[in-house]
């Protein structure tokens, strides 16, 4: 192809992302759009096959147990998309409920204390992950397989192993509390969501934040601060998790010391299934969200129906697979 | 005093730098001025110190000694962007791309304009800025790209304008650039040379890096030869020809060259057995070559 020809192809922009075959389209088309599409038939599917699926009381019930996992999920996108991951998420859930649990009754009818301590936490774990990525130069995968360890065992630790119970009344609000119709970690996930959103697509910072997961030579070479940056997602990372372990709790009425075990590996499902690259630079919290709630609406499709347990995971499986294969047909 | 002042001072000068790593003396008492508009080619082999020059430009390293001037009035660069706050912006061989992001971002990433929205505190990027400058940068470029498209999407001549395009969005005055053919997939010269007369035409100055002799004849006004930290030659493109230089880049000398009127050296020449087009091919071979075999 000449340059002259590529010029012109540049210059018509939009029209060159609709150029090729019919195929192509298609496979562009069901790329961008194919998890929604496939998010839709499913609620379809659970409207007529699961009848108490389309309740209203129902989808909030969705929304709400979604919440946790979508909490997290949101932090984890920030990090994922500069090519990171974060597996300690699952402990600082485990670790931040049980500080929180802990606060919660000696500091009478205030939660705001217990609160802050509780996302302090999340924020402390964060660092650690942070100060090893960035300036012990180890791999995320390894910093946060660390920092997992260690916040579980901090979890364990502070209360010997037991379960902790009995929260106060305000604290149990932020689980099973309502403002109006909607409960309130529903409302604290959707709020934390546009949030994130925000920050992602709107400001200099999310811009970056993409740039160091595209190419962090570039980044530096730019003038960004690439160091900054990766400290500032992990710090995120660690305080939605707090958030979403302080939200446990409070719904649970208490804290285990092995609360949220596992949940990395819901919670990275559920970041790919929204599109999420693994490899970074591509995702958004919109996908992100889409992920969550897909994950959330099988679930509990399932249960309406009565199926097995045992079958769910397995299921969880399978759509991330197919949501991978989806993510390699998009068109950009 | 001999020399009278010229009319204009030169757009930059660097003045006797010296820049030592450990042990390494990397640039003994280099100078080099470039004048407004002009087109530079600093030639040189791996190692020669031209990189290391660049880096004392653009303010990634500090010199230990000698003196940078721009318009005639000392200056001092301690930053990359306190280099750039006043003109001089890098061209990297790379380009310094993120081909995740789209051209407009990729224009001004690092650098991005921003809006207030509910006051002062809160602010975003101004992405609407973003477009119409960078359509505005790569129309004066005569390369229109659709600001939008992502930089994945983008041939090697294309990018390279991005990466230009970026430097002409902040007024730059001088724009240095790194093996500007070195990452693209055919060596486009033909191109190289629209851009840089390009340049010209809007008054920036331009420095070139480059390893390839080709390069420098065809887009270089003038150019200086580095070897070993120092400049070896400084020329006007014409008074020298590629074999000469050739010569001066390995050997750090015009001395034991005969001029023959057709470019070979007399050592050469005295291999007899090739004819004198093939040891011209060679000589220009070996010009080209030479970085690559050390390093």
């Amino acid at each position: 192809m000449s340059l002259m020809t590529q010029n012109i192809k540049a210059l018509l922009g939009p029209a060159d992302l609709k150029q090729g075959s019919a195929a192509t389209k298609v496979k562009r088309f069901v790329g961008d759009y194919g998890i929604l599409i496939f998010f839709a038939l499913i609620v379809i599917f659970l409207a007529v096959a699961a009848p108490n699926f389309l309740t209203l009381n129902n989808l909030v019930n969705v929304v709400r147990q979604s919440s946790i996992i979508g909490l997290i999920a949101l932090g984890m996108t920030f990090i994922m998309i500069t090519a990171g991951i974060d597996l300690s998420v699952g402990s600082v859930v485990g670790l931040a409920g049980m500080t929180f649990a802990l606060l919660a009754p000696a500091s009478g009818g205030a939660f705001w204390l217990p609160l802050i301590v509780g996302l302090g936490v999340g924020l402390l774990v964060g660092f650690l992950s942070a100060a090893m990525v960035v300036w012990g130069g180890i791999l995320p995968f390894l910093a946060t397989l660390a920092t997992m360890a260690i916040a579980r065992t901090a979890a364990l630790v502070i209360t010997d192993g037991q379960v902790v119970s009995g929260l106060s009344g305000p604290a149990e609000w932020l689980g099973s509390g309502f403002i109006g119709p909607i409960p309130v970690p529903v409302i604290i996930f959707l709020l934390a969501a546009l949030l994130c959103e925000f920050v992602l697509s709107r400001t200099k910072f999310g811009s970056h934040v993409y740039a160091v997961g595209g190419n962090e030579e570039s980044a530096k070479k730019v003038g960004i601060s690439t160091g900054r940056v990766l400290f500032m997602v992990y710090l995120i990372g660690g305080v939605t998790a707090a958030l979403g372990g302080l939200v446990l709790t409070a719904r649970l009425d208490g804290a285990a010391p092995v609360a949220g075990t596992g949940y990395e590996l819901q919670v990275i499902a559920a970041v790919v299934i929204g599109g999420t690259s693994l490899f970074g630079g591509v995702g958004t919290i919109r996908g992100t969200v889409i992920g969550v709630l897909l994950l959330g609406v099988v679930m509990n499709g399932m249960n309406l129906m009565g199926v097995s347990s045992y079958y769910q995971q397995g299921v969880q499986g399978i759509i991330l697979v197919l949501a991978v294969l989806l993510n390699r047909w998009k068109s950009d | 005093m001999t020399d009278a002042p010229p009319a204009t001072p030169p757009l930059v000068a660097l003045k006797d730098i010296h820049k030592t790593f450990g042990a390494v003396s990397a640039l003994r008492g280099v100078s080099i001025d470039v004048q407004p508009g002009e087109t530079f080619a600093l030639l040189g082999d791996n190692a020669a110190g031209k990189s290391t020059l660049m880096k004392v430009l653009t303010g990634v390293y500090q010199p230990d000694r000698g003196s940078i001037e721009l318009d005639g009035k000392r200056t001092e660069f301690p930053t990359p962007s306190a280099s750039r706050d006043q003109g001089v912006e890098m061209v990297y061989q790379d380009f310094a791309l993120a081909d995740n992001l789209d051209v407009r971002t990729n224009v001004f990433l690092g650098r991005e304009p921003q809006k207030n929205i509910l006051g002062p505190f809160l602010r975003i990027i101004d992405r609407k800025k973003m477009e119409a400058e960078t359509k505005r940068v790569l129309e004066r470029l005569d390369i229109p790209i659709n600001p939008r498209l992502k930089v994945k999407r983008l041939s090697g001549g294309q990018r390279q304008a991005v990466a230009i395009g970026r430097a002409l969005a902040f007024d730059a005055r001088l724009i240095i650039m790194d093996e500007p053919t070195a990452n693209l997939s055919v060596a486009k010269v033909d191109k190289l040379i629209e851009v840089t007369q390009r340049l010209k035409d809007l008054g920036i100055a331009v420095i070139i890096i480059t390893h390839r002799l080709d390069e420098a004849f065809a887009v270089a006004d003038r150019f200086a030869v580095m070897r070993q930290g120092q400049v070896v030659g400084r020329f006007h493109v014409g008074d020298v020809t590629e074999a000469q230089v050739a010569h001066l880049i390995s050997h750090g000398t015009l001395d034991d060259y005969v001029d023959y009127g057709d470019g070979i050296p007399a050592e050469r020449r005295k291999i007899g057995s090739t004819s004198s087009m093939d040891v011209v091919d060679a000589m220009a071979t070996r010009g080209n070559t030479t970085d690559g075999s050390d390093s």
